[in-house]
Parts: structure tokens; sequence; C-alpha cells
């Protein structure tokens, strides 16, 4: 497999010097070579699973603690709270920016889709956030705090959080 | 818990790449630094230690703290492994602090590396963003400089901090580092120039944030007992506290402020904390480590703090976290000057995370390493220059931080 580094990062094996004087070999330059790793992960979303299930079909569940009630949009079966166990809920499909920024970086397989924003979005009367990517807007003079937006579902659900996007209202 | 002190410590050179070296031996370079800074102390003195590191995905390797251990001729002695994203090598520090408190070990080593050199800058990128909620908030972009983007720009809009505010903080660590000569990119630098590099998250700049690094530090703690049989019984550890949040940003709550010693509840009537804005991790960390070194009033009670800047914005939230200033009054807090080498409590004199680099394992450690050579008015001697040293440094406040704030810890060290 081809590195993904230039060349000059390695050592040209080719010209590679042995001394032949022992004495000079703490001094030898480091041998510098590529190595490749590759993994494909069994990923399971489990006891999460509702929720990606209900992205396929347009809607947003967040969880809610049967004890404190506090309500989560990012859902999480156990309460951050008091650790007691929380129920399925539907949020609704509109909220506001609560915090934002426009990406122009990212983890190297995010590079091609730069730029992208990221927003935190609250719903009214639930107690956390949830992130997503905001779409539709480029300039970001046309994003601020407390704009509103709404929810946009991907019409080949591929069960991953991206399968969720938020466009200005 | 009885009383530790610290009696030696070493930083093997932060830099883009050490290739020259294996991890091992950049580790055994810190750990040597430290034993030639300690000639009492042999090897047969000492009774285990603690190992840091990040991540197994830079070193490539599973279990390498064993093998930076028996690198260093401390087999079969008792050691192991801590880790806590960021936050490792301050862990790492308060590990060792607890192998010596608890009367389990006399002399116990922390030793702290990372090799970051070998992946792509975006490929480490991505790495680091495992650690965060691989499903909920990794695939949306992979990318720790986007959620501390979002951090601060709540902060700026809950407390008007600025962009200008942010990049004082830039030019102090980086012209700080100027006498550093561990640090991996010391710059004279204007607010000009961190305001003009290159965008990477809104509004954070490339000199907004810390550097990649190849490096490794060592810590060497002892009983009272062993510090003065060693000759070294000068610097406590007088508090240690940690802090935990929640992993994921959009989980942190909107309640109250819990208070410091100096502070009332009418100072944050209608604040609603931590929210993305504040790290609650961080202000636990210190209501803990100032209630067991007797701190009543942050600014004046430390003589320096070397915190966690991996973003000029965590440098301006972890002044409000600390207490050196209320929540709100970051921004101010570097206007004012206080932070400066030379003003009331100078912040990262060694140049931070922002200038000195950031070998994860390393950090929290060398912060320690630094710290100690302050507290012992030894920094012409390390650092070939007294530019950088605090005038009679009483008390020093080290902070490591990790995630979004979900790990913090925070550690005094005093002289006796």
């Amino acid at each position: 497999m081809k590195s993904a580094f230039n060349k000059k990062y390695f050592t040209d094996l080719k010209k590679l010097k042995w001394a032949h004087n022992l004495k000079g070999l703490k001094k030898m330059p480091p041998i510098v070579l590529s190595r490749h790793d590759e993994t494909d992960y069994i990923h399971s979303y489990g006891e999460n699973s509702p929720f990606f299930a209900g992205l396929a079909h347009n809607e947003i569940l967040g969880t809610r603690c049967r004890k404190c009630k506090t309500k989560f949009a990012t859902p999480r079966l156990s309460c951050l709270q008091c650790g007691t166990d929380c129920n399925w809920f539907l949020l609704p499909k509109t909220g506001r920016i609560h915090s934002w920024t426009k990406c122009y970086f990212g983890g190297e397989s995010f590079l091609k889709e730069t730029p992208y924003f990221l927003i935190l979005v609250e719903f009214k009367g639930v107690n956390s956030l949830l992130l997503s990517r905001l779409k539709g807007v480029k300039d970001e003079k046309h994003v601020e705090i407390n704009m509103e937006v709404e929810a946009h579902f991907s019409k080949k659900p591929k069960y991953e959080i991206t399968d969720l996007w938020f466009e200005k209202k | 818990m009885r009383p530790v002190y610290m009696i030696s410590g070493g930083v093997s050179k932060f830099a883009k790449s050490r290739n020259r070296l294996t991890f091992q031996a950049m580790v055994k370079e810190a750990f040597s630094y430290a034993m030639r800074d300690c000639p009492k102390l042999q090897l047969e003195h000492i009774d285990g230690s603690i190992a840091s590191y990040f991540s197994d995905h830079f070193q490539g390797q599973l279990m390498a703290g064993i093998m930076a251990h028996d690198y260093l001729g401390l087999c079969p002695k008792p050691s192991k492994r801590v880790e806590g994203g960021g936050a490792t090598g301050g862990l790492c520090f308060q590990a060792a602090y607890e192998a010596v408190a608890s009367g389990r070990m006399e002399v116990c080593v922390a030793f702290g590396f990372e090799t970051m050199s070998r992946v792509r800058t975006w490929k480490g990128n991505e790495l680091i963003a495992l650690a965060s909620d691989t499903n909920f908030d990794y695939p949306l972009g992979g990318f720790y400089t986007g959620y501390y983007a979002m951090m601060v720009v709540r902060h700026m809009h809950e407390f008007g901090t600025t962009v200008e505010q942010m990049a004082k903080v830039s030019v102090k660590n980086h012209t700080n580092a100027l006498h550093n000569p561990y640090a991996q990119k010391p710059m004279m630098i204007s607010v000009q120039d961190v305001l003009e590099s290159p965008m990477v998250a809104y509004p954070l700049k490339r000199l907004d944030i810390c550097l990649m690094s190849d490096g490794a530090a060592c810590v060497i703690l002892a009983s009272e007992k062993a510090a003065k049989r060693f000759g070294k019984k000068d610097i406590r550890i007088s508090g240690i506290g940690t802090g935990t949040d929640a992993m994921r940003l959009s989980d942190r709550p909107h309640g109250k402020v819990p208070l410091l010693a100096h502070e009332s509840a009418s100072d944050y009537r209608n604040m609603r904390y931590p929210g993305v804005h504040s790290c609650r991790a961080g202000r636990m960390a210190a209501i803990e480590a100032y209630q067991m070194a007797g701190i009543k009033n942050p600014l004046h009670d430390l003589s320096f703090v070397e915190l966690h800047d991996a973003y000029t914005s965590s440098e301006i939230q972890t002044y409000e976290d600390l207490g050196l200033c209320k929540y709100g009054e970051g921004g101010m807090f570097i206007d004012s000057g206080a932070p400066e080498i030379g003003g009331t409590c100078p912040v990262n004199p060694s140049g931070g995370l922002l200038a000195c680099g950031h070998p994860i394992g390393a950090t929290g450690l060398m912060q320690a390493v630094f710290s100690f050579w302050q507290l012992q008015g030894s920094i012409r001697e390390h650092f070939g220059s007294a530019k950088l040293q605090v005038r009679n440094p009483r008390r020093g406040l080290i902070h490591s931080h990790a995630g979004t704030g979900t790990y913090v810890t925070v550690s005094i060290l005093e002289r006796d």
C-alpha cells in the first residue's frame, strides 16, 4: 500500500550506509519506514439504536429521566444528574442555535467537507443540547446565537448522526 | 495521608519530531536529568513508577508504559499506566502523589511521553477526536478545535470576550517561551500576527491553538523522610483536586456556580452554569485543591500558575474556573496584565502548551517540572537565563485538562 506521506519523510533504504565501525553506530541516523494500519469494526449503537432508527423516519428522539425529569436532547438512557433510567420522547423539529462555529479544517476524513458549520441546538423546555451541522448558509455573517433552525433528514439514511442536519428556518 | 515532596524533575525537549529516539529513550533522557539533579538518589531507592501517555494510536504500541519502565531499569518494581485524555499528565502526577501519601512507596517516579509526529497533522486531529462521543459527536467533523470554538463563541456571547483578548494570551505565552530552551515554538509575535493567522474554526486561528509534539517529562516524588535523606525537602505538594464532567459538550447542565471561598452567590445571580462556556470540572478541581492547601484567595495566595492552554480561549476560561477572576471577567483579566511575567500572578511563565508544545502524556508533568524549578529559584540553572524566574515564589498551581473539560486536575506545589 502506498503511504499517504511524502517519501521525504522516509529513509532511502537503497542509500543506507553501513559504517563498518562499531564505535560510530550511536551516531547513525534513524531508519524511518512507513507502516499502514486499517481496521473494519463491528459497531453497535446498543441501547441508543432507536435514535438512529428515528432519524430514518424523520423523527428526533430525546430521553427524559424517570425520576428527576431532566430532558436530554442528545439521548442517554441513564440520567446525568441522578443515574436513573430514562425513557424516550419525541423532540420538536425546530430549535435555536445555542452556539456555533465554521470549521475550515477537520479530522483527515472530514477535510473534503470543509468548510462546514457545527451548531449546538437548544430545544424549548429541554435541558441539554444536540450537536449537528448547519447547512444552506455560506457566510458566517448570517449565523448567530438564538437563530431559529429546523431539522432536515437524509432521504437515503445511513443510520449515522449525519442523517440529521439543520437549516435556517 | 502523609506529606509528599517533589524532589526532582526533568524534561526531554519538546519538538515537532524526535524520531532519532524511541519513546523509551526520550523518557530516559528526562529521567536521567532528574536523577542527575538529585545526586544522592540512586535507582535502588525508587519504589515504583506511574506511566502517563494518552493515545495507543499515536504510539502504535500497546503497553508502552512497561517498555519505558523496563528501559529505566525499574523492573520488577510496581508500575501502572494512568490515562485521562489531555489531563493524563496531571492524573499521573496525582497517582504518584497517592502512592507516596498512602505509605505504599517512599519514592515514586511519574513519567510521561507522546510521539505525535508519527501521523499527519489532520490524521492526528482525527485520532484525538476519538476522545469525543463516536456515535453523536465525532461523525460530524472529528475535530476538537471545532468543539472549543463553540465553547468560546458562547463565552463571547455571554461575557463579551473578544478575539483581541484571546490574541493577547497567544502573544504572552509565545514571547515568554523565547527564554525557555525546552519550548517547541517560541515566537516574537504581535496581536496583529495572531489575528491575521489562518482561520481554523471561527474564531480560533492558527496562533490560538497549541502544537502537536514529541517529548517526555519526568517527576520524582518522595515521603518527608526520603526527601530529607536525599537533601531535597523544599517543595511540598500541599493540595490536589480532580473534577469531572460529561464527555459530550451537549450534556453540560445549566445550573448554579460552585463557589470558591472568596466568592458569593450574588456574584452569579443570572448565570446558567457551566453551560458550554465554562468548565465545571476545573472549578471542582480547584475547590478540592484549595481546601486542602488552605487557599482562600487564589490570585493573592498563588505566586504563579502553569495551566492547560491548549487554546487561547481555554486559558481565559481557566482564569475563571481557578478563581483568578470572577466568571465572565477572563478577558479583562488578560487586559489587566495580571497574568504577565511581573504581573500579580504570572500565568504560563514557561510559555504553556501554546508555545512549549503538547506531547499529551508529558504535558502535565512538564508543568510540574517547570513549577518545581520556579519554586526552587533554579530557573537560571535549568533554562540558562533567569528571565522567566518568578520573584520569591511561595506557591504554584498546575492545571491539567482533558476533553472539553471532562477530567481536570489542579495540584498545588509549595515552598516548605
